[in-house]
C-alpha cells in the first residue's frame, strides 16, 4: 500500500510517497484544486492580469530530495575515531586523517555525555562550544535553534555567532545608509512585484542571479515572475563577472567588470548624473543627509582628490566609459529597478574586501533617482508578492525556538551566564592563537551600535569542547585549511559532529552521532517563513502553505532525530526533565502551532491541520498594497508589514533606521563612531583591494576568482549527497569515474596556459591547491575564474595534511580570511587571486 | 482520440534542471509494469538538458533544451523491431514493452534524436514514456512538466483545439518539430530553439566616447532573406536565428557617416566587434 505524506524543505513543499516504509517518490505538494484559495490578481500597466499557477515551485535539487535522503553518504550508526580515546591518547593531530568505527549509542552518548561532565568540571561550563551550520534541514521543532541551542545552553556553553554570510556589506554598510539594521541591512520587498508589472520599464542586475540564489527558500517560485517581465518588453541590464543563469534566460545586456571594480562603475554613474544633472534633486534635498559631502567626492573635492569619471571607472572595470555613460542615461532616463541581490541586498560584490562600499553605493544610487518611488526599487526579483500578513512562527525567531519560545517554561537561550562570544569567520584563530578580539555581535538586528562593540575572547577562558552541528564549514567558510589545522589542534580535547551526512567537516570529529533528516520526525514549519530578521519571507512564494510535517519513514540505520540525541545526553547530565518538559517533538509542534494566528483566529484546527497536513493561507481579497519605502519616499509614516522596524516602534514612524531616519550620503552612526575608519569611511569611497587587480599578489596570482552561492545546492546540503546532480550540465561533471567540481575560464586565458575544455586543472596560491574540471567560456572575462562555492566534499589527496591539494572542489581553501575592512568582520571570498594550471597528477 | 504532446518554449527555460531530476525521482528504483521498469541510478537521461553556449567576446547567450523521447508519429526506433516491442498508444504515447523488446539494441541504434538508452542489467531500450502510467491513473502531467517553474514545458492535447497546450501554440505561431527532415514526425514541438546569431557595436569615428544609439543595421542573406534593426542604447545589435552556412552581408549606416559592409559565414555565431563609421 502506497501512503502520501506531507513535509517540507528549505527549498519548498513535498509530499512523500512511501512504500513497504520506503521512500518512493517525493513531488512538489499535491493537493486537489479546490484547495488553493483564490489566487490574487496583479493588473500590469500592460492591461494584462497576472495571477499565480495552481502549483508549488521547487528549487531544483528538492526534486532529488529523495536521492538525499537515502544518500550514499548518510551517516547511519555512532562512530569514534579508532586512535581516539578518552581515557588515554587521543591523538587530535590525527583529525581528518584517521578511519572510523562503529560504536554503539551507548557508549558514544557515555564517551559525549563524560566529555561534557569532565570538561565543565575541569575548565568550567564556557569550555565546552559548538555550532552549527544553517538550514539542512526545514521545521520549526527541530531546526537548530531549537534542540542545539536548548541543550547547549541548558550546559551554559560558549556560543559562536554567525557572520552574516551571504549579505556581509549589506549588513556592515547598507545600514549605515539606509538602516534597515532590523532586517540586517537587507531593504523590505513587500508588493514590489505589483510595483514592478504596473512601473518598472528597466531591472539592472547587479551582481544577482535570483534564478540560481532564488529568494532563499523560496524555490523557483518567482521564476515565473521574470518571464512575465521578460514576455512584457522590460530592459534587462546585467552587471556581474559571470554570465549568470538569470541573464541567460531574461537575454539582456551583459556588462562583465573585474571583480573589484563594481563600487567605481557605481561612482561613475553617480558622477554622470551629477555632471548632467539627472538625478532626482527634490527627493536628495528632502530624504536625505549629506549629499554635498559626497557630491564633492565624486567630482574629485574630497578627501581622496580624484573625480570618479567614468573614464577611471573604465581603467578599474574594463567596461568601457560610454557603456557607463549609456547605462547611466538609461537608467535615469527609464524607470529603473535597481536588482543588487537575491533579497534586495545580497550579490557576490558584498562578499568583497570593502564590500561595504559597494551596498553603500547601491542604496545611494536609487536615493539619486528617489527610492520608494512607483518603480524605483531595490528588488530582488524574488520576493514582493501579495499575500497575507497571519503570523506563523519561523524558527529563526523568537516564538519560533524551543530554546525561547513562551510557550516553554525553561528558555535557556535568555538565561545563559556565560559572557564570552567566539566567532565563525575568525574560530580557527581563537583556538589555535587561544585569543581573539572582534566587533560586533554576529548579526547585529538590534541597534546600529551593535557593530561596534568590541568582543574580546576569552573572558572566561579558553574552550576545550567543539560541538559542531550539521554542513561542512570546508566549502563555505574561507581559508579553510585554518579549519583543518584548527581541528588537529590539541587545544580541542574533544570535538563531536552531528550531522546526517558524512560531509567534509565530519571526518575531524573525534566522535560522530548520527541525525535523521526531517523526513525521519515530526515538525511543522511554513514554507519559507525563517522569521526573525526576515519578517515575512513567505512574500517569495505566491501561495502561503503551512505544512504539518510528518515523519514518513523511520530513521534510517541507527540514526535518531536531533531533538531525541539532546535528549538521551540531557537524560546522562540529569536534566532531561527540563530538557523535554514533558515534550515529544509532536507535542512542541502542536503548542507552536496554537500561537499561530491561524490558530488563533480559528481559520484551521490541529485537527483538521494535522489529518490534511497542509493550510493554505488565503491572500485577502481587499489587500492594500503597500509597496516597500513608498511610505518614505513619500514622507508618510512606515504602512508596510516590516514588523521589526525598531524606529516604528520607538515611535518614528516617518524614519529609516539611520541616526538622521534619512537616506546618509554621509553616513552620522559611522562618524558619530568610528570617525577615522579609513576603510569605511562616514563617505563611502572606492578603496582598491589589497588581493585584487593590480596588486601585490596580482603579479604572482594573476587570476581573480569568484565563487557565488550555487545553484543546485543549498550550502553544502545538496551537493555531494545527491548523486542525480553530477548529471546535471556543470553542476559537477563525471570525467574518468570522479565527479569533477568545475571552473569557468575564459578561452584565451586558458590557450596561455594550454587548457583545453574538459582538463582537469589545478587552482593554486599560498593559501591552498584545489582540483577541478575546466569548462572553457566566454560566459567569464579574462582574468576572472567562475567556480560555485559550497562544495559539500572535502577530498584531500593527503588526508588530514592541512593544505594538502582537494580533488573535490572546495575553493574556499583559497580564499582569504580577511575581513571586509578592519572594523567590519564580514567574509570576502570573492577578493581572492590565484593561478591555474593543467594538472598532471 | 487525443494525441499528447509537450510543447518546449526554449525561451522560457533557465536550465534549471527540475524536469532532470523529477524524472529521475519517478523512475529509478521504481518498475511500473507493464509500462516500464526502473531507470538504472546512473547513465540514462531520459529527460535530458543540453546546455547550449554561443558568442564570442562579451556576446554570449546561453539556452537549456530540454531533450527527451520525440513520440514520433512514424518511430524510427520501431524499424525492425519486434512485434510488439515499440507501440503507440491510441493518445500518441511511444513505449517500449519490457519483456518484447529485451536484446534489441536495435530500437536504440535506431533513434535518430539520441534519446533511448541501454539497461544492461535488465537488457533492454528505455526512454521517457511521457508518464503514462501516471496519466492513465488520473494525473494531470508528467513529472517534467509538473517540476517546471515557468511553464516552458506544457503539457495536452493537440487535438483539443482548447487545450492550454493548443492555445499556447496557436497564439505563438512559432512551434516546430525537432529535425523535420527525418520524417518522423514528433508529438514533442519546440519554439525558440537556439541558432546561430550576429552581434556587434557601433561607433562614430568622431564620437568615440559615446555610445551610438540608432544605427541602422541590415542583414542580408545569400540566401535572400533580409532583417533590419537598429543599434540600441549600448550602441549594441544583434540578429538572432539566422542559419548556418549561410553568407550574410551586414550593413551599417548612419546619417551622416560612410556606410560599412562585410560579409559574414555563419559558421557559428559571431561577434563583429567595435565597428567604427567613419566621417
Amino acid at each position: 500500500m502506497e501512503k502520501v505524506y506531507t513535509n517540507l524543505t528549505n527549498g519548498g513543499p513535498v509530499s512523500v510517497y512511501v512504500k513497504d516504509g520506503v521512500i518512493t517518490r517525493i513531488r512538489p505538494l499535491q493537493i486537489p484544486e479546490t484547495d488553493f484559495p483564490k489566487p490574487w490578481v496583479i493588473v500590469g500597466n500592460d492591461g494584462k492580469k497576472y495571477s499565480p499557477p495552481k502549483a508549488f515551485r521547487l528549487a531544483p535539487p528538492v526534486h532529488g530530495e529523495r536521492n538525499k535522503i537515502y544518500s550514499k553518504n548518510r551517516i547511519l550508526y555512532p562512530m569514534k575515531r579508532v586512535d581516539f580515546d578518552p581515557n588515554g591518547e587521543r591523538n587530535p593531530q590525527n583529525r581528518g586523517k584517521s578511519e572510523y568505527v562503529r560504536i554503539s549509542w551507548d557508549e558514544a552518548l557515555d564517551i559525549v555525555a563524560g566529555e561534557i561532565k569532565r570538561i565543565r568540571s575541569t575548565y568550567g561550563d564556557h569550555a565546552v562550544t559548538g555550532m552549527t551550520s544553517s538550514h539542512h534541514n526545514w521545521g520549526v521543532v527541530g531546526y537548530k535553534m531549537g534542540p542545539f541551542g536548548r541543550f547547549m545552553n541548558m550546559i551554559h556553553y560558549t556560543p559562536v555567532f554567525d557572520n552574516p554570510d551571504s549579505w556581509e556589506g549589506w549588513h556592515w554598510g547598507a545600514t549605515h545608509t539606509y538602516g534597515f539594521q532590523w532586517r540586517l541591512g537587507m531593504p523590505e520587498q513587500f508588493d514590489l512585484l505589483e510595483d514592478a508589472l504596473q512601473n518598472v520599464e528597466m531591472i539592472v542586475f547587479w551582481s544577482n542571479d535570483p534564478d540560481s540564489t532564488r529568494g532563499t527558500y523560496s524555490g523557483q517560485e518567482s521564476h515565473i515572475w521574470r518571464v512575465w517581465l521578460k514576455e512584457k518588453g522590460v530592459k534587462c541590464v546585467f552587471i556581474d563577472p559571470y554570465y549568470n543563469y538569470t541573464a541567460a534566460v531574461m537575454d539582456g545586456t551583459w556588462l562583465a567588470p573585474r571583480p573589484g571594480s563594481d563600487t567605481a562603475i557605481a561612482m561613475a554613474i553617480a558622477y554622470v548624473w551629477i555632471t548632467e544633472g539627472t538625478y532626482d534633486t527634490e527627493y536628495v534635498r528632502d530624504r536625505t543627509y549629506g549629499f554635498d559631502e559626497f557630491k564633492d567626492m565624486i567630482l574629485g573635492k574630497g578627501d581622496d582628490g580624484y573625480a570618479k569619471t567614468p573614464e577611471w571607472a573604465e581603467e578599474q572595470s574594463g567596461i568601457p566609459a560610454r557603456k557607463i555613460i549609456s547605462l547611466a542615461r538609461e537608467w535615469a532616463k527609464k524607470t529603473t529597478c535597481l536588482s543588487s541581490g537575491c533579497r534586495g541586498g545580497q550579490g557576490s560584490a558584498c562578499r568583497t574586501e570593502y564590500g561595504t562600499e559597494w551596498a553603500r553605493m547601491m542604496v545611494l544610487l536609487q536615493a539619486m533617482q528617489g527610492l520608494g518611488k512607483p518603480g524605483i526599487s531595490i528588488w530582488g526579483t524574488t520576493m514582493g508578492a501579495p499575500s497575507s500578513y497571519k503570523w506563523f512562527p519561523g524558527y529563526a525567531e523568537p516564538q519560533g525556538t524551543i530554546a525561547k519560545a513562551d510557550i516553554a517554561k525553561h528558555k535557556p537561550a535568555l538565561t545563559n551566564p556565560t559572557k564570552q562570544r567566539l566567532f565563525r569567520l575568525n574560530l580557527p584563530d581563537a583556538i589555535l592563537d587561544g585569543q581573539f578580539s572582534f566587533r560586533g555581535e554576529g548579526f547585529c538586528g538590534n541597534s546600529l551600535e551593535q557593530q561596534f562593540v568590541m568582543q574580546h575572547y576569552p573572558i572566561e577562558g579558553p574552550v576545550k569542547m567543539f560541538y559542531r552541528y550539521g554542513g561542512s564549514f570546508i566549502g563555505t567558510m574561507s581559508d579553510t585549511n585554518k579549519w583543518v589545522k584548527m581541528y588537529q589542534s590539541p587545544e580541542l580535547e574533544f570535538v563531536v559532529n552531528q550531522d546526517c551526512w558524512f560531509g567534509g567537516e565530519a571526518r575531524f570529529a573525534d566522535i560522530i552521532l548520527p541525525a535523521c533528516t526531517n523526513f525521519e520526525r515530526e515538525d511543522i514549519g511554513e514554507w519559507a517563513t525563517c522569521g526573525g530578521y526576515t519578517t515575512n519571507a513567505h512574500i517569495g512564494n505566491n501561495w502561503r502553505v503551512v505544512v504539518r510535517q510528518k515523519k514518513c519513514i523511520e530513521p534510517l540505520g541507527e540514526s535518531k532525530s536531533d531533538y531525541e540525541i539532546f535528549r538521551l545526553l540531557a537524560q546522562r547530565l540529569g536534566f532531561e526533565e527540563e530538557f523535554t518538559e514533558g515534550n515529544t517533538e509532536l507535542d512542541w509542534a502542536r503548542k507552536f502551532f496554537e500561537t499561530s494566528d491561524i490558530c488563533k483566529d480559528g481559520d484551521v484546527t490541529w485537527e483538521e491541520f494535522n489529518e490534511r497536513g497542509y493550510y493554505l493561507i488565503p491572500c485577502p481579497e481587499d489587500r492594500k498594497p503597500t509597496p516597500s519605502l513608498r511610505w518614505f519616499a513619500e514622507g508618510r509614516e512606515c504602512d508596510t508589514p516590516d514588523t521589526g522596524n525598531r524606529k516604528r516602534l520607538a515611535g518614528k514612524p516617518k524614519e529609516l533606521g539611520t541616526y538622521t531616519g534619512k537616506i546618509e550620503f554621509a553616513s552620522v552612526s559611522l562618524r558619530e563612531n568610528l570617525p577615522d575608519d579609513k576603510e569605511r569611511p562616514v563617505v563611502p569611497h572606492f578603496i582598491p583591494w589589497e588581493e585584487g587587480y593590480k596588486s601585490k599578489q596580482w603579479e604572482k596570482y594573476p587570476l581573480q576568482i569568484i565563487s557565488p552561492h550555487p545553484r543546485f545546492s543549498f550550502h553544502t546540503h545538496y551537493d555531494n549527497h545527491v548523486e542525480w546532480l553530477n548529471e546535471i550540465p556543470m553542476h559537477r561533471v563525471l570525467k574518468d569515474g570522479y565527479a569533477w567540481w568545475p571552473v569557468r575560464i575564459n578561452p584565451v586565458d586558458a590557450a596561455k596556459r594550454g587548457i583545453s575544455e574538459g582538463d582537469i586543472v589545478e587552482l593554486y596560491n599560498d593559501r591552498g591547491s584545489v582540483l577541478a574540471y575546466a569548462h572553457v567560456t566566454y560566459r567569464v572575462p579574462q582574468g576572472v575564474i567562475h567556480s560555485y562555492g559550497c562544495s559539500a566534499k572535502y577530498d584531500p589527496v593527503e588526508p588530514g595534511k592541512p593544505g594538502s591539494t582537494d580533488k573535490a572542489g572546495c575553493v574556499n581553501l583559497l580564499t582569504q580570511s580577511k575581513l571586509l575592512s578592519k572594523n567590519a568582520p564580514g567574509m570576502t571570498p570573492n577578493s581572492c587571486l590565484c593561478e591555474v594550471r593543467k594538472w598532471e597528477g | 482520440m487525443a494525441r499528447y504532446s509537450i510543447a518546449i518554449d526554449v525561451s522560457r527555460c533557465s536550465g534549471c534542471g527540475s524536469c532532470f531530476l523529477a524524472c529521475k525521482d519517478e523512475y529509478i528504483g521504481n518498475d511500473y509494469l507493464p509500462y516500464s521498469l526502473a531507470q538504472p541510478e546512473q547513465g540514462h537521461k531520459w529527460m535530458d538538458l543540453k546546455e547550449i553556449e554561443q558568442g564570442e567576446n562579451s556576446k554570449v547567450k546561453v539556452n537549456y533544451i530540454p531533450l527527451m523521447c520525440q513520440h514520433c508519429e512514424n518511430p524510427p526506433c520501431a524499424k525492425n523491431a519486434p512485434e510488439g516491442a515499440v507501440y503507440t498508444r491510441e493518445d500518441g504515447i511511444v513505449l517500449f514493452d519490457p519483456e518484447k523488446s529485451k536484446g534489441c539494441r536495435e530500437i536504440m541504434e535506431n533513434c535518430c534524436y539520441g534519446v533511448v538508452f541501454w539497461n544492461e542489467k535488465e537488457n533492454i531500450p528505455q526512454k521517457c514514456g511521457m508518464c503514462a502510467h501516471m496519466l492513465d491513473n488520473g494525473e494531470k502531467a508528467p513529472r517534467c512538466v509538473e517540476s517546471c517553474p515557468s511553464k516552458a514545458l506544457l503539457f495536452g492535447d493537440l487535438d483539443d483545439p482548447n487545450s492550454e497546450i493548443s492555445q499556447y501554440i496557436a497564439q505563438r505561431g512559432d512551434f516546430a518539430v525537432l529535425n523535420p527532415e527525418y520524417g518522423a514526425n514528433p508529438s514533442v514541438v519546440y519554439r525558440a530553439l537556439p541558432s546561430p546569431f550576429i552581434t556587434g557595436e557601433v561607433i562614430l569615428s568622431d564620437k568615440m566616447s559615446e555610445c551610438c544609439e540608432g544605427a541602422k543595421v541590415v542583414c542580408e542573406c545569400s540566401c535572400g532573406s533580409k532583417f533590419e534593426t537598429t543599434t540600441d542604447f549600448m550602441g549594441d545589435f544583434q540578429f538572432k536565428h539566422l542559419k548556418e552556412g549561410q553568407d550574410y552581408t551586414i550593413t551599417v549606416s548612419y546619417p551622416g557617416y560612410k556606410d560599412f559592409t562585410t560579409i559574414v559565414t555563419l559558421d557559428k555565431a559571431r561577434d563583429l566587434g567595435l565597428i567604427v563609421l567613419a566621417k
